[in-house]
Order: C-alpha cells, then sequence, then structure tokens
C-alpha cells in the first residue's frame, strides 16, 4: 500500500542507463573485490603509495562518472566508513616508534602512515561499492551473488530479504502510525516497553508471513530447491569494461611495484 | 462430460488439528469439471482447512478428496498441486520472487518444464489475467488489484484442473474487483470460490455450498441460498445493506 518505489533498500540505487548500470551484475561484483584487493594489496609504507591512491581514486571516480552518480551520493556512501576513521585518528596517538610534532602534538610517524593508508583503503573500497550499489538495483546484486554460485540457501535468504523488506517496513510504519494516532509520543523509560512489544508483534507478524510463504510454495510444488531460469551469456566484451576498473588499478600498483 | 471425472471429491473428510481442535466433521463435495462454486460459512467454519486438504498441504484425517479422479495421497503430491492451483488471500504471500515473471515461472519450474515451455506459459498466464508486459516488474511496484491478478497468474501457469481462490475481492477497490471478476469468468477452468463476499459469489457462482460447523449445511443455487434469509441468518451470513439477490 503506497509502498515507494525502491524502498528500504532501493534507496541506494540511482536510476540511469550508463555503461555502468547495463553491465551484468555478477560482472560488477568481481570487479568491485578484485578492485578492493588490488587497493589492499598496495604496501602501506611503500614512498609511492600515496601516487598510488591517487591513481585509484581517478579511476573509481571516473567510474562513478561514467554512471553518472552524483557526489552526494558518493559523500552518503562514505557515511558507513566513520567508525573507521575514528580509529584511524587514534592510530598516530597510540602508535610507538619515531615521532613529529604537528600542531603542538608529539604523533608517531608510522601511525601517521598507517593511518593514512587505512584512511585510503577504507575510502576508495567504499567508493568503489558505492557506485555498484547506485548502478545496481538489490535484486540484480542477488542475482549476481547467485550467478558467482553463492551458496543457494544464502542466494534465498537475501532474495526473500529484498522482497520483503518493504512489506515487512510498511507494516512497521503502520504500526507506528497507529501508536502515534492514539497519542503514543516515544519518550521517557515508559515508551521503552512499548516500542518492545511493537518489535515482539513485528516479528510474530512476520514470522507468521513466512509460515504463509512457505505454504504458498508447497502449493506450487516446491520442492525446497529454488529453480531459476537460464542467465545470458556474458561477452568477453562486458567482461573487459567491468574489469577496466581493477585492471587499470592493477596497472598502477604494477607500475609503482616495478618503478618505485 | 458424464464419463470426466470431477475436478474435486471430497467425501466423508473429517480433521482435527494437533492441538484437538477439531475443524471438519465429515464433508462430502463434489464440483464437476468447468463449474464456479462458491464455499460460503462465517469465520471459524473450517473453510480453510477444507482448502488445505485439497492439495494435500493437510491430511491424515478420516475420508478422501480427490482431484479430476486422482486420489490426494503423498505419492501423487507433485501432479495434485499442479491441479490444484491455490491463490491465498495475501498476495504478498504468494509473490515472492524477485519479479513477476519469476514468481509465474516458479511453478512451471518446479514442474521441471523447459524454459521456452516456461516462457511460453508465462507469457500466456499474465495474458489471461490482463497483466501482459509486466514480466520484469518487481511486484511491490504493482497496485494491490494488479498483485491480485498476478497471483492467479502464478497458479494459472501450471495448467490447473481447479482452481482455488481464497476471499479473491478482499481489499481491492470496486474497480479492481471487477477486473478480477471479468479476469474469472474468462477463464475455462472450474473455480472453487472462497468468499464472505456474497454479491461477488451471486455474480460469478451460479452454486453455492455453504460450510458452518464442520460441516456442508447447504448446497443449491447461489441465488436461491442468498434468497434464504433463514439459512443466511442461521451460519453468521449477511448480505449487504439494500442487497435483494432475487432483483440482480
Amino acid at each position: 500500500m503506497g509502498a515507494g518505489h525502491g524502498g528500504p533498500l532501493g534507496a541506494a540505487y540511482v536510476a540511469g542507463t550508463s555503461a555502468v548500470h547495463r553491465l551484468e551484475p555478477h560482472t560488477k561484483l568481481v570487479a568491485v573485490l578484485a578492485f578492493a584487493l588490488v587497493v589492499v594489496a598496495t604496501p602501506v609504507h611503500a614512498p609511492w603509495a600515496p601516487a598510488a591512491y591517487a591513481g585509484y581514486a581517478v579511476l573509481v571516480l571516473a567510474a562513478a562518472a561514467v554512471a553518472r552518480v552524483p557526489a552526494g551520493r558518493l559523500a552518503r556512501g562514505l557515511l558507513v566508513e566513520v567508525p573507521f576513521v575514528v580509529f584511524a585518528l587514534l592510530l598516530p596517538l597510540v602508535a610507538r616508534g619515531p615521532r613529529v610534532e604537528v600542531l603542538g602534538l608529539s604523533l608517531s610517524e608510522s601511525g601517521l602512515t598507517a593511518a593514512g593508508g587505512l584512511l585510503a583503503k577504507a575510502t576508495l573500497s567504499v567508493l568503489a561499492a558505492t557506485v555498484l550499489a547506485a548502478t545496481t538495483e538489490p535484486r540484480e546484486l542477488v542475482r549476481g551473488l547467485q550467478r558467482l554460485r553463492l551458496p543457494a540457501v544464502l542466494v534465498q535468504i537475501l532474495a526473500f530479504m529484498v522482497r520483503y523488506a518493504d512489506v515487512v517496513t510498511g507494516e512497521l510504519r503502520r504500526m507506528r502510525v497507529a501508536r502515534e494516532s492514539r497519542g503514543f509520543r516515544g519518550r521517557g523509560p515508559g515508551a521503552l516497553r512499548v516500542v518492545a512489544t511493537s518489535a515482539g508483534a513485528l516479528f510474530v507478524r512476520s514470522y507468521e508471513r513466512g509460515e504463509r510463504v512457505h505454504l504458498a510454495m508447497l502449493s506450487r510444488g516446491s520442492t525446497g530447491r529454488l529453480v531459476t531460469g537460464p542467465a545470458a551469456a556474458v561477452p568477453l566484451q562486458a567482461w573487459l569494461t567491468a574489469l577496466a576498473l581493477p585492471l587499470g588499478a592493477g596497472a598502477v600498483l604494477a607500475a609503482g611495484m616495478l618503478l618505485g | 462430460m458424464s464419463t470426466a471425472p470431477p475436478s474435486l471429491l471430497v467425501e466423508d473428510l473429517a480433521f482435527a488439528y494437533p492441538d484437538g481442535h477439531q475443524a471438519l466433521f465429515g464433508v462430502d463435495l463434489r464440483v464437476g469439471r468447468g463449474e464456479r462454486v462458491a464455499l460460503l460459512g462465517p469465520n471459524g467454519a473450517g473453510k480453510t482447512t477444507l482448502v488445505l486438504h485439497l492439495n494435500g498441504i493437510l491430511s491424515g484425517g478420516r475420508g478422501r478428496v480427490s482431484v479430476a479422479g486422482l486420489p490426494v495421497e503423498r505419492r501423487n503430491l507433485p501432479e495434485v498441486r499442479r491441479r490444484v492451483g491455490i491463490v491465498f488471500q495475501d498476495p504478498d504471500d504468494q509473490l515472492f520472487m524477485p519479479t513477476v515473471g519469476e514468481d509465474v515461472a516458479f511453478g512451471p519450474r518446479n514442474l521441471g518444464l523447459p524454459e521456452p515451455e516456461v516462457a511460453a506459459r508465462v507469457a500466456a498466464a499474465l495474458d489471461q489475467v490482463g497483466m501482459a508486459g509486466a514480466a520484469d516488474r518487481p511486484p511491490h511496484h504493482l497496485s494491490f488489484g494488479q498483485r491480485r491478478r498476478v497471483a492467479v497468474a502464478t497458479v494459472l501457469s501450471m495448467h490447473p484442473e481447479v482452481l482455488v481462490l481464497d476471499e479473491p475481492s478482499s481489499n481491492l477497490d470496486p474497480a479492481g474487483r471487477r477486473e478480477l471478476a471479468e479476469v474469472l469468468e474468462a477463464l475455462p477452468v472450474t473455480v472453487l470460490m472462497v468468499t464472505h463476499d456474497l454479491p461477488y459469489a451471486l455474480q460469478l457462482c451460479p452454486r453455492s455450498v455453504v460450510l458452518d460447523g464442520g460441516v456442508v449445511v447447504a448446497d443449491g443455487p447461489t441465488r436461491e441460498l442468498l434468497a434464504d434469509a433463514d439459512l443466511l441468518a442461521r451460519h453468521r451470513l449477511e448480505l449487504p445493506y439494500g442487497f435483494d439477490p432475487t432483483r440482480v
């Protein structure tokens, strides 16, 4: 009822028809994973590391530009990184070794390098993942994981989550509206009891829905194995397009190792 | 026609749930090929319990059920579930796949049909319910009425002998209700429709069966049953205000 397009999981998706959008989801998953591996494999203490990070950044931002992902969307994607940032900021204070004076603070040199490396690697990987999420619908991601032979049980759990996230949040919203329509205001310790009861009710409802879905599956001859249709073959060209990002990053890494 | 076995044959069916609650006390029901029958009755009459026996989800009580001559028993379950297409009340329970097309393909794929056949059946079933071209859409982007019609398509694609609908008109707006009625009237299958919506029963089903207290208490032409005020009152069935079944 009135569930907006996209829903809670679809919020990450930026509709579009760019070359990145059109790639098969599993090729994009492989590309992002490979890119992250190259980024992580870059030695932090090498003198050419900052140049390599800059190279990776150019590559991932170019991918974002091709996909027309707005800068604001990229920035929001980086929010998941905040806990790492806190950790990274602590590193120069607690690490040992030779120290440098910065604005009157005595900071560890190796701590600074480690923190910088951590921040750069996390940021680059998150940016790549954000481009993936912004150009691939959740159900397509699940399909991609399935094609990459993720165990069927996990694929089914993810698929059901994608399908029912809207339904369950819709129920949650209706329960909240019903609570507040009767004068409930979520403040104070007393409110906690009411919210906990709602959460319990939502759990029971979802559990019962699960049972009804299972019944509907059995009624259509399900044996527990989710049979899906044939997957279209991916031409070499599409793989090359998708893998341009990690291949470019690999070239940067190789150049650093050979020349640096 | 006379030689074809009835689509549904229920004989002396009794059933108690494991907690001891007895829901059915000897139900007899015969639905001929191509008939459209409404199953009426108050809440708790045993309607859902009966429906779940038709495709062998529930079993183990007394009595027999057969679908177009095939007894409902364990070794026949795959074929029974192909023959009996149940459309549940909440389309969100029925539509669990990421897209409409995959959901309509779910049944045929469970039957092990080859892909070209699956694709043909998906297209035909969606066309039958007036949803051709919706195959690639996720179910939550559809209106409630559209989801209900897609739910019907998910069982039509299995080429059922009998279509069993649980409260098909619930939560539909008048236009959605009319569109569904047009779809159902055009289908060349046997229909058993569980409903509280008596005008809808009259519109779609020439014959009605009233279930109450776990037994069939009335079985006859829908118009006659609905005109019997005493019968309706005895079984907590009520016509909408101002509705006169003899004048429709």
